[in-house]
């Protein structure tokens, strides 16, 4: 056998794939799902920590920003252990899919909140002012406002830091949960056949390339105007 | 309460765990301030590269950012850990992650910094050339400088990315803190040393969290 078709029978071994495709297919839902769900709880927890941090009560704002600070220093890879290993010794079991989806919206939660509030903050005083001015209560002015204003001027790196973050859902491998990376971790050594991995690294990409690039044109699309 | 301390907090346990740790914590910093530099030489190097005329060279080089920001790191690594073997190439553990950083994180200092040149106006260029330096001197002496300044965010927040990352590095059995504290752990039937490494990630990066906190906001004032 020449070089090449071994290349090929290792990599591109369509027996192999047409066995673990199934799995590797089941691995992509689940990876949707977890990031999924990642992502409407941390950006919800997120914009809700800043909401709070708007209010500026003094010792609930120092929390805010321990807790942001904490969650932006632990690698992700760190806390979802923690989580899914540590947790039992106080009596506390979660599914390794429970413990990725908690770690990683904790981690999104951290980002999102540190981007809204440069938002809100970035929104010019006078606005305030003059919403203030036309008889609006704080409440309104803030929600009507200030938030749209916040939310449009921080939506490219917020939809950056989704991205990376989302991708993060492979870690949550290491905790056995059987999504992409998961089910062709599987298919590898029962197969020994590395064929499973291309096919995982191609779902990964199917995933997150059109992502990538709609990432891009978001950039482009709601670019600080100079 | 109490039980919670002996499983999280229980300084026997730490004493005990205590070498192997230090030992993953040195291995953690030098695993990072060799792929930190990896990561921006690769980063240079494609910057450099998207500043080229000609689009046969930029679209295939943004197809190839575009694809390693994709993946994800882990699968990146695990590919060439546990797929090269398959192909006749056997690796460390250590080249997988060496060569997985560098073509994960270089894919990101590349788009930092190729954001950081466009940032620079075209006079600047202009400029050193019309005062004799050549195409390289301006780059070199004028541009770059500019650049790394205005995406200094940026970059600072990418290299707390690649730091973090390093954690990673356990799942090929590297023995960096995270890789220590779970075997550690393991032994112990104990989740303090656990604790105990993320207590050091946090003492480490803290700083540097504050510090781009910091500079994010100040950027962010500035533009509105």
């Amino acid at each position: 056998m020449s070089n090449w078709d071994k290349f090929t029978n290792s990599f591109f071994n369509a027996r192999v794939a047409w066995e673990y495709a199934p799995k590797i297919l089941d691995g992509l839902w689940l990876t949707i799902l977890l990031a999924g769900c990642i992502i409407v709880a941390g950006i919800l927890a997120g914009l809700v920590l800043a909401v709070i941090r708007a209010m500026g009560i003094r010792p609930l704002n120092w929390l805010i920003i321990f807790t942001v600070d904490l969650f932006r220093a632990l690698p992700p890879l760190v806390i979802i252990v923690l989580i899914f290993f540590g947790l039992p010794a106080a009596g506390i079991n979660m599914s390794g899919f429970v413990a990725a989806w908690l770690a990683l919206s904790l981690v999104l939660m951290a980002f999102s909140e540190e981007i809204f509030w440069a938002g809100i903050t970035a929104v010019p005083p006078g606005q305030w002012e003059a919403s203030r001015s036309l008889g609006l209560p704080f409440l309104v002015t803030f929600v009507l406002i200030i938030l749209p204003q916040a939310v449009r001027m921080v939506i490219p790196p917020l939809v950056n830091r989704t991205i990376a973050i989302t991708k993060g859902t492979a870690l949550a491998s290491v905790v056995a949960v059987p999504d992409i990376l998961g089910a062709a971790q599987a298919g590898v050594s029962f197969s020994f056949n590395p064929t499973p991995l291309t096919l995982g690294a191609a779902a990964y990409l199917l995933l997150f390339l059109p992502v990538v690039i709609a990432g891009r044109w978001v950039e482009t699309r709601f670019a600080w105007k100079r | 309460m109490e039980d919670f301390i002996e499983a999280f907090f229980n300084f026997g346990i730490l004493a005990e765990a205590w070498p192997i740790l230090l030992d993953g914590l040195l291995q953690t910093l030098l695993l990072s301030a060799l792929v930190v530099p990896l990561g921006i030489l690769g980063g240079l190097i494609l910057a450099l590269l998207s500043t080229a005329r000609t689009r046969w060279i930029r679209w295939p080089l943004m197809a190839w950012v575009d694809v390693f920001r994709s993946l994800p790191p882990l699968v990146l690594l695990v590919f060439i850990y546990a797929g090269l073997p398959f192909a006749g190439f056997e690796v460390s553990a250590f080249t997988a992650v060496a060569i997985g950083f560098f073509l994960n994180t270089g894919a990101y200092y590349g788009e930092i910094m190729r954001a950081g040149i466009e940032s620079v106006p075209a006079g600047q260029m202009e400029a050193a050339r019309s005062l004799g330096l050549s195409r390289a001197q301006g780059m070199r002496l004028v541009v770059l400088p500019q650049a790394v300044r205005n995406v200094l965010p940026d970059l600072i927040s990418n290299t707390l990315e690649v730091v973090k990352l390093t954690s990673i590095a356990a799942v090929v059995a590297l023995p960096e803190l995270l890789f220590q504290a779970r075997q550690a752990q393991s032994v112990t039937f104990n989740a303090t040393p656990i604790m105990a490494a993320a207590v050091a990630y946090f003492i480490l990066l803290w700083p540097v969290v504050r510090l781009l906190s910091k500079l994010e906001n100040r950027q962010l004032a500035r533009r509105a």
